[in-house]
This record gives C-alpha cells, structure tokens and sequence, in this order.
C-alpha cells in the first residue's frame, strides 16, 4: 500500500533520512520505534508530503504521491504535536474539516462521544489542555474511515482512561484489514497492537522485522525486551 | 479552492483589524474632502495619505497574519488538498479583504467629491498597491522561518518603497541635474510601485503643471494611452512576480 524506495531527506548538513526502502502493506499493524531524532516523525511527514525529500519516490497504492493530494483522503493522520488554529473552536475546527472532506460520508463518531467532544465544542483550540487537543487530533485522525491510519505518539499526553479508550479504537481499526503505523516510545504498550516492527536509528531503517520474528529471534516475550536484547547485541 | 478561501475570509473577519483598517481609512477619506475646499487640493493629500497608508496596512498584517496561519497551513496540509490550492486561497482572501476594505472607505468619498476619471484611477491604483503589498508580505514571509525577521523584511520593503526610494530619485536628479536625465526619470520611477502609482495619479490632477519639463516628459509618457498600458502591466508584474516567487518556494518547503 506504501511503498518507499531510496528515500533521502537532509536538514541542512543533517542527514535525518538515509536511503530508506520499506514496503507497507494493508492489515499490517507497525510499529516505528527508535530514539529521539532518529527521523521517524521525518520519515511520517514525507508519507503525507508535508516534507519533501530530496531523493527518492514514495507511491501510495502504486502512485507516486507528488504532486498528487488526492491520496490523503485515505490517510488518517495524527500528529505529534496537533498544532491548531488558536482562535478557532473545537467545533470550528472539526466543521472545516467536514466541510473539506465532503459532507456526503458517513463519520466515524466513536472516539467524539467517548472523549466527550460535545461538551467542549465551544472552547477555543487556544485554550485546551495538550491532552485533549490529543483527543481532538485522534477524533479528526479516525473520522473519515480512512485505510491507512499514521498516528505519530498517538498515547502521549493523554490520560490511562483516554489512551485505553484510544488503544481500544486501534485494535478495533485494525481488525479491519487497515494499514496502521503508530510511533511511540511506550514499547509495553505496543505489545498488545503492533504486527511488525521498523527500527530506525540516525536515518536509517536497521531492521523491519514481523513480531514473531522478532520474538523467536531473539528468544525473548516482549517486544520491548527483544528489542533491548538486540541492542546490546549491537553495542557489545 | 472557495471553501478555503471563505474560511480565510471568516477568519478575518472576526479578527476586525480589517474593519478597523477600514474606519479609519473612511475617516480620513471624509475629513480630508470636507476640509479642503477644492476637490483637487483634497484628492492631493488623500493620495498622499492612500500611498502611504494603504501599502503600510496590507503588508504588515499580512506577513502577521500569514505566521499566524501556519497552524492551519499544518492542518489543511494532513488533508486531501493541493499545496498550491492553500497558498493562492491565503494570498486570494487577504487580497479581497483589503480591497473590499479600501473600496467601500475610500471609495463612497472619492465618488461623491472628485472627477469620475480621478476617483476611479486612484481606486484602481488604490486596490492594486494593496495586492502588491499583500504579495510582497506573501513572499517576505516566506522567506524567512523567523517571525520577527520576517516582519522586519517586510517594514523595510515598505519604509523602502515608502520613504527611501524618493529620497534616491532626488539625490540621482542633484546629482545629475547637468545631464538630460529625463527619460531613464522615467524609467526609474517603475522600479517602485508607489512611486508608479503616485505619477499616474498626479498627471491626472494636473499637478503635473508644476513639475515642470521633467513633468511635461511624464505626461507625454503616462498620460497616453499606451503608456498607462504598460504602466498598468508594471503595476500587475509588481503583484503577480513577489507571488509567484512566494508560491514556488512554498511549494517545496518542508513544514
């Protein structure tokens, strides 16, 4: 479903993208891990052509997506950070957005009446908490049924009820045969949702391995054992 | 494409600055025709105040306003829209707003109190100085990631063009006053858009009289049909290039 071939991306004299080549297909559930600065978010912004590599093509069910926005109406995408027009309302915010997509679709209002959304639409996005301006990008991520979902940090920030609830929704979409790619640095939490795992590290992907795997390989339970056991193999 | 445009414009809206922009240009348009007592007088210094005002306004709530929408750049960006399609909205809706703005301040009174043909050549200037300032914001913010940089480039454009482009032209006209300078004068002058805009409003309230041969030069060069032709393409250059460079950065910046 994405595919991403020789991928370079440079910020000034930076190289946070290093000739990356993965191939993601539907009803996969991946997990991006890696340390800070590592180019996940990087790798994330140039799927939704928010960054624009310097080399390299990135297709989307077998189309290259420059130049194209089309695409993004099949990509649910929650980010990081969920910047937002200060001024406008909740409410404000999730019309334009309904007015962009087209009122003819049906949404998707379960996380909206699970978080609660109703009661807050008319506070300004200026004045919400970073947990539930989360909610908000969660609510707007899942809205449009959309077949690819890319949630970058989706649980940080929000409160165990929240992110249970958000947990809950994930392993719901994914049963039905979506493309999921969550980042995240709670690796306990992945446990329980992830199918595959890329690791990246300074730009480059180090291994894109099926959980299995990854369990049998290194003899270990946990995602997040098997992934510290495999990088003290590396530094010893 | 109009959707977005009318969230621009309702955005503007409720921040009021425009309509702000838009009292306070009407009183001064108001004030300055029931103080004169001659229509031409009055036209003189509106256009005065119009060349300096007008342009100060579009260009430094715009490159604001432009950093302030970087939030929602973000936001349109995660959905299926085109690039292009958020930029020119942007630049259509804070264009309009200020036209709209200029034309219903400064127009009823310069209907009602001068010549048609003037009124009109300074509402059309009027609107197309505000585009251009518009543009230039569009272009000097993005040019820089900086906020304060950005605004600071843009205040510059404008105390350039404003009040440091006049000044030059008199010191290359005493330095070269021994030579025939007229017609690189003429030249000169189109490398300013407000100083453009000034010419072909002043040779239509026969001030030009008084500025002598130098005056007699421009009116057998703007005053003709041909000349405000292309003085009027000038003008349009002037908007559409600072866009068009604005808009092919903006198409391959990384946000």
């Amino acid at each position: 479903m994405i595919e991403i071939h020789g991928v370079q991306k440079h910020f000034g004299r930076l190289h946070v993208l290093n000739n990356i080549n993965l191939s993601c297909s539907r009803g996969d559930c991946i997990a991006l891990i890696g340390p800070n600065g590592c180019g996940k978010t990087t790798l994330i912004k140039s799927v939704l052509n928010m960054v624009i590599p310097d080399e390299g093509i990135i297709l989307f069910n077998n189309k290259d997506i420059k130049g194209d926005h089309h695409y993004r109406s099949e990509i649910g995408y929650m980010p990081q950070i969920g910047r937002y027009p200060e001024n406008m309302t909740v409410g404000q915010v999730l019309e334009t957005i309904r007015q962009l997509r087209g009122t003819a679709t049906a949404v998707d209002e379960d996380l909206y009446y699970q978080y609660r959304i109703q009661n807050i639409l008319e506070k300004r996005m200026g004045t919400l908490s970073g947990g539930t301006r989360q909610k908000v990008s969660a609510i707007i991520a899942f809205m449009y049924h959309p077949a690819v979902l890319i949630l970058d940090e989706p649980t940080a920030g929000l409160d165990p009820l929240a992110s249970e609830i958000l947990k809950e929704k994930i392993i719901t979409e994914k049963r039905k045969n979506k493309l999921i790619l969550i980042t995240s640095h709670l690796l306990s939490e992945l446990d329980e949702i992830v199918s595959e795992v890329i690791f990246m590290q300074e730009g480059l992907v180090k291994f894109h391995e099926k959980v299995e795997t990854l369990k049998v390989n290194t003899g270990e339970g946990t995602i997040a054992k098997a992934i510290s056991k495999i990088l003290r193999e590396q530094a010893g | 494409m109009n959707r977005i445009i009318k969230f621009v414009l309702i955005d503007i809206m409720r921040n009021k600055i425009i309509i702000a922009y838009a009292v306070l240009l009407a009183l001064l348009s108001w004030s300055v025709f029931n103080m004169e007592d001659s229509s031409n007088k009055g036209l003189l210094t509106l256009l005065n105040v119009i060349l300096l005002v007008v342009p100060l306004v579009s260009v430094l709530f715009s490159t604001i306003y432009i950093y302030n929408s970087s939030e929602f750049i973000e936001l349109m960006l995660s959905q299926p829209v085109k690039r292009t399609q958020i930029w020119v909205s942007l630049f259509a809706g804070l264009s309009l707003s200020f036209i709209v703005a200029y034309l219903l301040a400064a127009g009823i009174p310069l209907l009602l109190f001068a010549r048609f043909t003037q009124a009109i050549l300074l509402l059309v200037t009027g609107c197309i100085l505000s585009v251009i300032f518009v543009a230039i914001a569009f272009l000097s913010a993005i040019l820089s990631r900086d906020k304060a940089k950005g605004i600071g480039i843009a205040i510059l454009i404008w105390l350039y063009f404003a009040l440091l482009f006049d000044g030059l032209v008199l010191f290359l006209l005493f330095q070269f006053s021994d030579y025939p300078i007229e017609k690189p004068m003429v030249l000169l002058s189109a490398t300013s858009p407000v100083d453009l805009a000034r010419i072909l409003n002043l040779l239509q309230i026969d001030a030009s009289a008084m500025m002598g041969y130098t005056g007699a030069i421009f009116k057998d060069y703007f005053g003709t049909g041909p000349g405000m032709i292309v003085s009027f393409t000038v003008l349009c250059m002037w908007a559409v290039l600072p866009f068009y460079f604005s808009l092919r950065i903006f198409r391959k910046k990384d946000l």
